[in-house]
């Protein structure tokens, strides 16, 4: 099949807030395309035939038949197309890693300008939240079998929506007082506005999903009880949960916080506008964050917006090393983060009166690869210098929070706590219970997690028709 | 919403609440709290509930005013409610029968102690309590603590009412006396609770402890509420709030207790200096508090 048109290689680049505004501000960073952007991006995709974006999508969304309906000026078809398979596109288009999924695959890719397919998906999602009120499907009919969500956080709110398409009558219990899960109290406003959250989570309602907050599984009910009282099966997207710390000296001085409490209290509790707020944090001069994912660029980014004077990552391999979206760490580096690489904390130094003031870190270099397949970072003798700081933020991960898998009979779990579960189906080893998301991978990506919510759905689906059969 | 059934004036500082919460109300056991969230912009306060009536569908909160969320609580009415409540969290304390348990209370931590001196009753213990405050009006439940002991002692600091002293002061002639105190349950300020503690270690008597950290989510997510127990980090929310007070580190514990001192006093004078309307002003403002025990 000869391709006539001649490709063009222009990827339409995004406008973004002032490196030196947004550094002050919780404003949202990339500004997203406009209708003449989006039209001129969508018009260079070429909607193959056999499309590998789409494999390259952790929930199958059919880019090229979206694109091509953008192509046409239609967006509010766009918008069905793609809520097809993805029932939270404005998120994905805002914190999907697409570089390393659907636009990695893209057939552009190879020439260097993959379309940009996550900020179509973003413009679409936008454009019909602004054009028109969405799209919502018939409500699951009474009397049908009933599901029960555990966490309403990327996977269950998928799984969820996914569900109520099925035609059963699906409850979502969330343990904060917000649903969202991550989305809400991990992933900052300047990357993901909480009102699209919120607008997002509302859809999935008008589906007729019923949404139970500040509901603990495991402690107000187990999951045996929801299943006695009527669920026919359970889906467990409860999310990782205890936060880790490095098990350095010091670690337990006022003044340092794991990352899931200082953006805790900044993104779900809005302490960024305290008092009016009246969630307290502290706001640091000289902070450091360790670790190089995602969760750390937020963390530092946070603390920089607070107002700290001097904001440093402290991050025991090299720049290739960072699990971060490439994205993020430029829009770090672009504000005026400062990156100490290849640099571990060996203790916390406190004052007096137990506040951090300082952190004594060593150099570290590359050495062979580990069982992560990046090479292993190790000491350099004798380099130990000690850093200025009275704010510490500890970004290395997090585990699997035991409250569901130890409450509930027959769950089996691994040595680290996840809940053991089959990547295809997310069945578990209990009749009727699934699991999906950071429960069963450890921390991973909303859309990952939205992934697993999605083939639960359809497992679900056929435990439960074989139920009825 | 959780509406307010019933409220109470127990002291000028501490008010009782009976909120409705059916559910947490049939699941709860002694030594369990809840994080409630008063409104829409306010923070996350761990209370230990006190008490609850499954029938009723209620629980029972007893709270001192120490900053200004307990203190905006406090100008709540019968009919009004909490916005989110949330609990049963922590673990329940482990009631069994031990033998003779001393029920250590001081402050607002009557109210958490007397749970747990009630199950111990219940659990056919013989429970003997020593219940202090500071002065006559900050004294709490006495009734109740008289109904689920088979002996109580009362102190204040300023001797206004019982005998003049802390409860330390009693608990070291009670453990010269009795021979077979098997189980010492402190709650209350941390100072108190190092008191008994190091009190409770040279008579070699099991000590419980709850503690009263600063939280945020409560369910193990954030970590805010860690302490150090036998050299190791553990959470409150999850691992706890109950400890071997003997294990725990109560001056790490004080000095994470004044983390937030500045904001909170920004949020007291905030809510001191309120326009006089009512509860619904916006500016009402409060920070990092505990159940001030």
């Amino acid at each position: 099949m000869a391709d006539k048109k001649k490709l063009n290689l222009q990827r339409e680049s995004m406008r973004r807030q002032d490196p030196a505004v947004r550094a002050s501000n919780f404003e949202e960073v990339a500004l997203g395309y406009d209708q003449e952007q989006a039209l001129r991006e969508a018009g260079r995709c070429l909607t193959c035939k056999k499309p590998r974006c789409v494999a390259g999508c952790p929930v199958e969304v059919d880019i090229p038949g979206f694109i091509a309906c953008l192509q046409k000026g239609d967006v509010l078809e766009a918008a069905r197309v793609i809520k097809r398979t993805n029932s939270l596109p404005a998120i994905c288009g805002r914190v999907c890693p697409q570089e390393d999924q659907c636009e990695k695959a893209c057939i552009l890719a190879k020439k260097g300008a993959p379309i940009a397919i996550g900020r179509l998906e973003r413009f679409v999602a936008d454009e019909e939240a602004r054009q028109a009120s969405p799209e919502t499907s018939p409500k699951a009919p009474p009397g049908g079998r009933r599901v029960a969500i555990v966490g309403a956080g990327p996977s269950g709110l998928t799984a969820a929506g996914d569900l109520i398409k099925l035609g059963y009558r699906v409850t979502i219990f969330e343990a904060l007082h917000e649903p969202g899960g991550v989305l809400m109290y991990g992933i900052p406003q300047f990357r993901l506005p909480k009102e699209i959250v919120r607008r997002e989570v509302e859809y999935i309602e008008s589906l007729g999903v019923e949404l139970k907050t500040s509901f603990v599984v495991g402690m107000l009910q187990t999951v045996d009880e929801l299943m006695a009282g009527g669920y026919d099966a359970v889906f467990l997207g409860n999310g990782a949960g205890l936060p880790y710390f490095m098990g350095v000296p010091g670690e337990n001085l006022n003044g340092v916080y794991s990352a899931n409490e200082f953006l805790t209290r900044s993104n779900l509790m809005k302490a960024y506008r305290f008092p009016e707020y009246k969630t307290p944090i502290k706001i640091g001069r000289r902070v450091v964050v360790v670790g190089g994912g995602n969760v750390a660029m937020d963390s530092l980014r946070t603390a920089l917006r607070l107002g700290a004077e001097q904001v440093t990552c402290v991050y025991r391999r090299s720049r290739n090393e960072m699990p971060a979206r490439g994205e993020e760490i430029e829009n770090a580096e672009e504000e005026g983060i400062d990156f100490q690489l290849l640099t571990n904390p060996v203790r916390i130094l406190g004052d007096d009166q137990g506040w951090v003031k300082g952190m004594e870190c060593i150099r570290m270099e590359l050495g062979e690869p580990d069982a992560s397949g990046r090479r292993r970072p190790v000491p350099v003798e004798g380099s130990e210098f000690t850093i200025d700081v009275d704010q510490v933020i500890v970004a290395i991960g997090q585990g699997a929070n035991p409250l569901v898998a130890s409450t509930t009979e027959g769950l089996e779990t691994n040595k680290w706590g996840y809940i053991v579960a089959d990547l295809e189906t997310g069945a578990t080893s209990k009749p009727g219970v699934y699991a999906g998301g950071d429960i069963v991978t450890g921390a991973a990506t909303v859309i990952l997690a939205m992934g697993a919510g999605r083939k639960a759905a359809q497992a679900i689906d056929e435990y439960l028709r074989g139920l009825d059969r | 919403m959780n509406e307010i059934v019933f409220k109470k004036t127990l002291s000028p500082e501490i008010k009782l609440y009976k909120i409705r919460a059916p559910l947490i109300a049939k699941k709860r056991q002694a030594g369990q709290f809840v994080i409630v969230r008063l409104e829409e912009l306010g923070e996350r306060v761990p209370l230990t509930i006190a008490d609850s009536d499954p029938e009723e569908g209620t629980i029972t909160l007893v709270v001192q005013e120490v900053g200004a969320t307990t203190r905006k609580m406090g100008t709540y009415r019968e009919g009004d409610g909490f916005l989110d409540v949330v609990g049963p969290l922590g673990r329940p304390t482990e009631v069994k029968k031990y033998g003779t348990v001393v029920c250590v209370g001081g402050g607002v931590g009557n109210a958490v102690v007397f749970p747990i001196a009630k199950a111990m009753k219940a659990a056919g213990n013989r429970v003997i309590s020593i219940i202090g405050a500071r002065t006559k009006d900050l004294l709490v439940l006495e009734d109740e603590a008289r109904q689920v002991s088979d002996q109580l002692y009362v102190t204040t600091d300023d001797g206004s009412y019982g005998e003049h002293g802390f409860v330390t002061d009693r608990l070291a002639k009670l453990l010269q006396q009795e021979q077979d105190v098997r189980l010492v349950v402190a709650i209350g300020p941390a100072i108190m609770m190092k008191a008994v503690c190091d009190l409770t270690r040279n008579f070699d008597i099991h000590t419980i402890v709850s503690l009263n950290s600063i939280m945020v989510d409560g369910t193990g997510m954030c970590g805010a509420c860690r302490v150090e127990v036998g050299g190791q980090t553990k959470f409150v929310c999850v691992d706890g709030p109950e400890f071997d007070g003997h294990q725990v580190n109560f001056e790490l514990l004080m000095a994470r207790l004044r983390m937030y001192l500045p904001e909170e006093k920004k949020a007291m004078d905030a809510w001191m200096s309120r326009d006089p309307v009512g509860p619904s002003v916006a500016e009402h403002t409060s920070a990092g508090e505990d159940d001030g025990r």
